[in-house]
């Protein structure tokens, strides 16, 4: 009896990615034929690639098709793991190296206005994903892949982390629903991964579940750095459990919500208006805000629609979000610009912090701008405005000199 | 053998220095040389032998060739004002078959898909070679050894310095008008094939022995305004139809959907600002391709909000370009090809957005040329190496597939910038040799990647201006390195290193041949 697997994508439309077919046999050593565009430049080595990697799988015999749309080499690799994965069973992994570039911790702390999602089943929309400079990029095992695709996009994803720069982000992965996704943490927790986002979070037990299986393979692997978490709300029940969620575990960093799955188990539609998840945002919110941590907003689906995001942005960050996740690179600069304070917003913060700093170093109790008094609250906002501007480069770190000469 | 007597020239490409039985002179480096001598010119006609009432109009289209001698081994040449959608390219090439003739020169302004079935007439002989422009198949065709002659890939500036220069005698040109009279007067700017401009046949129009308008619309005496002058004109065909309209001009130009080109034009806009390249009062081209037209939409927006206009934006335009200009940010379109509806509109109706001809912009044998006054040109390529060489014509497998265009004639700009990705589908873009070299470094200033900005370390008022950017400014072999990290370093192509397995040469604007295109081998 044969045995024959496929892995990867080809046809049209598709780009940087290959189609590859194993049959292992039982004579003839390793047979491989290729069809690809980039064949004059590469075939050779996309040859040796597939051969090297048959080898170091212990496979003498084989028939492999390999049909390829300019795939770089950790995705061919990907494929080919893939295919051998689903006709052997081995415990070994075929790594290429881990690319130095890659090797960074986040902060818990730090900004994550805009995470821009990526399908982990398509090798073409992650290779340049970094150069939008997102907060975060997301290599999605989740609802972005097919069920029947899960098994190889692993690979990929796996290959993705370990090899394609993506330049100083934030590397995330959403993990599939507790507890299958518990199947991906290998993939993932060996390599690098900065934070994971769990979908469909109903319950604290689900988050403590799933660090037990990190610290595990943490342990095993070695692993200092931090992994963070970001839940993600998508029922009913997830929203009336936010609190619990968000303080389940130290290394919680945000919570997100997910409205299409929240608004489907409502029984209701997602509007643009958005009253019937005005509720779940709020108390997302809420409890994050308690929880001390970021409240991030669902993502805005009309990619095309840049003034309608605006405005979904502006009312997200009214609301008390922190951030909003992408689906399109094109959707981060509007995230970014309008999810950090505007021109009007620095202006009167500048103005706040320096009535205060005037008030301190004059030894007075009470902080006053004009004839109006100014309460602590109205300091720390103004303070977070400042040191938001500053920190996403709207203003420059000694803007007093500027505006003490300017008074 | 069609190329013999091959040495090297001062760019380090072997080249021949005999193709198609002529002699070549082989590029000797920038503005190195420069022919002397007088302009060639064509017979001289007396209006004796033209009808004293006007009436140049013949029956019919072969009888036209015929009367102006249409015979073995002569070259036709013909423009793509019309583009994709040109039926009389191909027309006269059925004729010259029907008739038996053989072994003609086409000596097209460019050519297009809609010239593949002139393949056929490669193959058997009714067509010896190509001068100018292969696209696609006839591209793939010519790498593959197929052409009979060897093919001769010149700019438009270039291609109008061969004629000028007396290297290519154009015997018989034929124009395709989409207004006319029966004297042979021409527009581009009406009729039901409208394309804007004529200005690519201006010189064949001058120069050639005969010249032949063909059009389907036919106007009373005189065609206004007129572009082509029926006085150089020897005689009118009416035919029912020239063009396809919806293939002559793209119903709209659009600017590229593709997050990373979108962030190259962003990267080029920025970068033109910073370094105080866009000015009031500057000159600008930006192109028809996707990634240019969205940096023009940039220069625009800055412009407006700078309270600046532009001098002048240099076509081909676009309906991008159109705005500028009707919203008071450019004084003038300065235009030698209208690239969609909105831009062949404005030509008709806008006395700011004057023809031009390649004569003003591109020509090596013109007392000066418009290029070097512009002060942006956003351009493409295919490959550029690390010296800032740029290659159009061929990609690195070595099949040739596009043309040069205007492309060699604008790098002579002020300031030249080509936003490219780093690599398209695995393969580099910034490599360490080029498959064919079509630009000299000299002239390449600013190569704009998703991965970083290179700029030519000749350029050092450039990299000052740019010391503190926001941009990523970095080394071209920073970005050979990094590319050659994602996609690893590409194995040669199968192309013949043989001298007789030349299949095209590529000439400088000056005349001299900067490179050769040999067999690609499969």
């Amino acid at each position: 009896m044969s045995k024959i697997a496929t892995a990867g994508n080809k046809g049209k439309g598709v780009r940087s990615d290959c189609f590859i077919g194993l049959e292992i046999t039982s004579q003839a050593g390793i047979q491989v034929e290729c069809v690809s565009k980039v064949k004059a430049l590469y075939g050779k080595q996309i040859e040796s690639e597939v051969k090297e990697i048959a080898a170091f799988f212990g496979i003498k015999h084989a028939h492999i098709t390999i049909e390829d749309s300019g795939a770089i080499p950790l995705v061919i690799a990907a494929r080919m793991e893939a295919c051998i994965k689903r006709l052997i069973d081995t415990d070994k992994e075929f790594l290429l190296p881990f690319l130095p570039a890659n090797n960074y911790e986040t902060a818990k702390d730090k900004y994550r206005f805009s995470r821009l999602y990526l399908p982990g089943n398509t090798p073409s929309l992650a290779i340049n994903a970094g150069i939008h400079k997102p907060e975060g990029i997301i290599l999605d095992l989740e609802d972005a892949v097919a069920y029947d695709k899960k098994f190889e996009a692993r690979y990929l994803v796996r290959n993705m982390l370990r090899g394609i720069n993506f330049y100083g982000t934030e590397r995330m992965v959403r993990i599939n629903q507790i507890p299958a996704g518990l199947e991906d943490l290998s993939y993932v927790i060996p390599h690098h991964v900065n934070l994971l986002l769990v979908p469909k979070c109903e319950s604290a037990e689900q988050i403590h579940l799933l660090n037990e299986h990190i610290e595990i393979l943490k342990k095993n692997h070695g692993i200092t750095h931090p992994i963070w978490l970001m839940p993600i709300i998508e029922s009913a029940l997830g929203v009336m459990k936010c609190f619990e969620i968000a303080t389940a575990a130290e290394n919680i960093v945000a919570m997100a919500i997910g409205l299409e799955d929240y608004t489907a188990d409502l029984g209701t539609k997602r509007t643009a208006e958005g009253a019937e998840s005005f509720f779940a945002r709020s108390l997302l919110v809420n409890a994050c805000k308690a929880a001390g941590i970021q409240a991030i907003d669902s993502v805005y689906s009309d990619v095309a629609d840049m003034e309608g995001l605006k405005i979904n942005v502006l009312k997200s960050k009214a609301l008390g979000f922190d951030g909003m996740g992408c689906i399109h690179p094109r959707q981060i600069k509007v995230i970014k610009e309008h999810f950090t304070p505007d021109a009007m917003e620095i202006d009167k913060a500048k103005k706040i912090i320096h009535a205060f700093m005037l008030a301190t170093e004059q030894g007075l109790g009470v902080v006053s701008l004009g004839s109006k008094m100014i309460d602590p609250p109205v300091v720390k906002r103004a303070e977070r405005t400042i040191q938001l501007a500053v920190s996403t480069g709207k203003l420059p770190a000694d803007w007093r000199k500027e505006f003490l000469e300017s008074e | 053998m069609k190329c013999k007597n091959f040495v090297v020239n001062a760019a380090g490409r072997r080249v021949p220095t005999i193709v198609n039985g002529q002699e070549m002179i082989p590029y000797m480096g920038l503005e190195k040389y420069k022919p002397s001598g007088r302009k060639y010119a064509p017979p001289i006609p007396t209006c004796l032998d033209y009808p004293s009432d006007g009436n140049k109009i013949v029956d019919s289209f072969e009888q036209a060739l015929r009367y102006c001698g249409l015979s073995n081994g002569m070259t036709i040449s013909t423009h793509h004002h019309l583009r994709d959608g040109d039926l009389v390219s191909n027309t006269i090439f059925d004729i010259a078959y029907t008739m038996g003739v053989r072994d003609l020169v086409w000596l097209p302004s460019a050519s297009f898909p809609c010239n593949d079935p002139l393949i056929g007439y490669l193959e058997d002989g009714t067509i010896n070679r190509i001068e100018g422009s292969m696209n696609g198949p006839l591209g793939k065709f010519t790498s593959y050894g197929g052409m009979k002659g060897c093919a001769i890939l010149r700019s438009h500036g270039g291609r109008v310095q061969a004629v000028q220069d007396g290297e290519v005698k154009i015997d018989i040109a034929v124009i395709a008008a989409p207004s006319a009279d029966m004297f042979g007067n021409a527009t581009g700017a009406e009729g039901n094939s409208a394309c804007g401009v004529l200005g690519y046949s201006l010189v064949d129009m001058l120069y050639a022995d005969k010249v032949i308008v063909v059009t389907d619309n036919l106007v009373p005496f005189p065609c206004m305004p007129f572009q082509i002058q029926g006085n150089y004109v020897d005689c009118v065909v009416v035919v029912d139809k020239i063009g396809i309209p919806e293939k002559i001009v793209s119903g709209t130009t659009q600017v590229t959907k593709s997050p990373d080109r979108l962030l190259l034009a962003e990267w080029t806009a920025q970068f033109c600002s910073e370094a105080g390249l866009l000015r009031d009062g500057v000159g600008i081209q930006t192109g028809a391709g996707g990634t240019s037209l969205s940096v023009g939409l940039h220069f625009h927006e800055q412009l407006k909000a700078n309270g600046w206009k532009a001098r002048f934006g240099f076509g081909g335009s676009t309906q991008y370009m159109v705005k500028m200009l009707e919203e008071g940010v450019m004084d003038y379109i300065l235009d030698a090809q209208a690239f969609d509806l909105e831009a062949v509109r404005s030509v008709r109706e806008n006395a700011n957005h004057i023809d031009l001809s390649v004569f003003q912009s591109y020509n090596f044998h013109s007392k000066g040329n418009y290029t070097s006054l512009i002060d942006i040109v956003i351009l493409g390529a295919t490959e550029i190496d690390t010296r800032f060489n740029g290659n159009v014509v061929t990609h690195s497998d070595g099949l040739l597939l596009h043309g040069i265009g205007g492309w060699q004639n604008c790098l002579h700009s002020k300031c030249t910038i080509l936003p490219v990705p780093l690599f398209r589908d695995r393969i580099p873009v910034v490599v360490d040799e080029l498959t064919t070299l079509c630009g000299p470094g000299e002239l390449i200033d600013v190569v704009v990647t998703e991965r970083g900005i290179a700029i030519n370390p000749l350029r050092t008022d450039l990299l000052d201006k740019m010391r503190h950017s926001s941009l990523p400014i970095v080394r071209v072999e920073d970005l050979k390195a990094e590319v050659d990290a994602i996609c690893g370093q590409p194995d040669k192509a199968h192309i013949s290193d043989k001298d007789e397995d030349t299949v095209a040469i590529i000439k400088w604007v000056d005349g001299t041949v900067i490179d050769t295109v040999r067999k690609v081998l499969d």
